[in-house]
């Protein structure tokens, strides 16, 4: 039976949520059974990164890796599997660009810690990990905790990226899809570095709402808005939409239900920089040539850097804060 | 603290008046420092982002934009969303803890190269002042593993 080839799924810095929508493709998952022999996957079966070691290179044909890279055990699986996969994808937005985990590149490692273990969220308060300890049964260790959140392609060499948080499960479907029709000689993959169960084109393309010319004076958040226009661009009314720099493929699944899209599909196709693309988009609306009017209207938006790299901060240029790598 | 700092400094100039500027300088002989790297673009409205993150990622210590005065951009108003850009750019600066003055828009006239002489003398001034920003060796630094001190001990 072990002629099928080899399928695995691993989630480095990430929620878990790519995983629910791999599951999420309904019966599709049993042309994945029917296809592949699942020989790494984590959440859905026990193996041990052992077994993955001593797994002959490149005798995986397909990885799907989700998650960033924000410590050392991230890393070394990263190294691993992409040793011992033939086609290695870039799966949601934390592999792909690091996503909310991300965001931890604004602060430093210190603040990181002091955040998770000396702040009210610890119900150990004030007891750090340590990196080594040592029990009767030997020497117990801990990952090395980076400085900052590396997005996939910033350690190991990339297939395919697929961008989402989390891909759409319908994406996923067609992917799976593709990769069964290449295996039976019917398909051909995509040039390597593709960008794959995505569009080519931004949200705004494939939202349904009106759009008029954007002139805008006031920013407002979703609670400020007492009534949401329910067909007006979001943008338009004001309410901060990151749907003009993000990349199509969930079919504006947000603006559709009145709420601005933060832009978990990440850059469009050709944007260096996904903040800096926004910051343009952004900046053309605002109806006001006087220096003091636009710097009142920009009081409006209180967090740009978490705004404009929400799902992005990792794979900006800059990749994080001063703070962060001071 | 043997050697002075000398900051590098990129200039994005529009074609139109404060290139001219800065030429005017030239012929005229009014010295500025050597740190400014000129780059003439056609307009300051050009100037994406992008440009301005990618000098400071790549190891510029500060970007300074000139434009034609309010009113007089070649291109009716494309200056206005340069200031626009400009400001929100550095308000994010300013939240990753980069000084917002290291990204400086100034407007000079054709005829105004001794003012714009002495902006890009000042803000050498300024951004030595700010010390080196050195995006690549901080990036460098941060991907090293395992040479940062080892996290606080346990102190419960
Ligand atoms: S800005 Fe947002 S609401 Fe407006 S068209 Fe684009 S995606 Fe739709
Ligand atoms: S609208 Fe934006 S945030 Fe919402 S699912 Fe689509 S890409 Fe993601
Ligand atoms: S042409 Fe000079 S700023 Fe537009």
């Amino acid at each position: 039976m072990s002629e099928k080839p080899k399928f695995a799924m691993y989630w480095a810095a990430s929620c878990g949520g790519c995983e629910i929508a791999v599951l999420n493709i309904g019966e599709k998952i049993l042309d994945v059974d029917a296809n592949f022999d699942v020989a790494f996957w984590p959440v859905a079966m026990d193996a041990k990164y052992k077994d993955v070691e001593e797994m002959p290179d490149k005798s995986i044909l397909l990885t799907l890796f989700n998650g960033g890279i924000r410590n050392e055990e991230n890393a070394h699986m990263a190294k691993l599997l992409r040793q011992k996969s033939q086609i290695l994808v870039s799966f949601g937005s934390c592999a792909t660009e690091g996503c909310v985990p991300g965001l931890a590149n604004l602060s430093s490692r210190e603040e990181v810690f002091a955040a998770a273990y000396d702040s009210i969220t610890s119900d150990t308060l004030g007891i750090r990990p340590q990196y080594s300890y040592e029990v009767p049964e030997g020497t117990l260790t801990l990952p090395i905790f980076n400085t900052i959140v590396r997005t996939l392609d910033q350690v190991v060499d990339v297939d395919y990226y697929m961008p989402g948080c989390p891909p759409e499960s319908h994406q996923i479907g067609a992917v799976i899809d593709l990769v069964i029709q290449v295996l039976h000689g019917q398909a051909e993959l995509p040039p390597k570095g593709s960008v794959i169960g995505a569009g080519g084109s931004t949200v705004c393309d494939e939202c349904g709402r009106i759009r008029n010319v954007k002139k805008i004076t006031k920013f407002r958040r979703l609670h400020e808005v007492a009534e949401i226009d329910p067909v007006l661009c979001l943008l338009e009314q004001g309410i901060l939409c990151n749907g003009p720099a993000t990349r199509d493929g969930c079919g504006a699944l947000c603006p559709a239900v009145g709420a601005p899209c933060a832009g978990c599909y990440g850059p469009a196709q050709d944007v260096v920089d996904y903040g800096a693309r926004l910051m343009t988009a952004v900046s053309s609306v605002i109806d006001s040539n006087d220096p003091k009017e636009i710097d009142r209207i920009l009081d409006d938006i209180v967090d740009p850097a978490g705004t404009f790299y929400r799902f992005n901060l990792a794979h900006s240029l800059l990749h994080a804060s001063k703070t962060a790598v001071s | 603290m043997s050697e002075k700092f000398e900051p590098i400094i990129i200039g994005f100039t529009c074609n139109w008046c404060s290139y001219r500027a800065a030429d005017l300088a030239g012929t005229a002989r009014v010295k500025y420092p050597p740190n400014i790297r000129l780059i003439r673009l056609m307009c300051s409205g050009r100037v994406d982002p992008t440009f301005i993150l990618k000098a400071l990622s790549e190891g510029a210590d500060a970007v300074l934009i000139t434009g034609c005065h309010p009113g007089e951009c070649h291109y009716i108003e494309q200056n206005y969303k340069t200031m626009r850009r400009v400001k929100l750019l550095q308000r994010t600066l300013a939240q990753m803890g980069i000084e917002p003055e290291r990204v400086k828009l100034v407007w000079a006239s054709a005829a105004q190269g001794v003012m714009l002489a002495q902006e890009i003398t000042k803000m050498v001034e300024e951004v030595r002042a700010l010390g080196p920003l050195n995006w690549p060796g901080r990036m460098r630094e941060a991907t090293i593993i395992g040479e940062h001190p080892a996290v606080e001990e346990v102190v419960a």
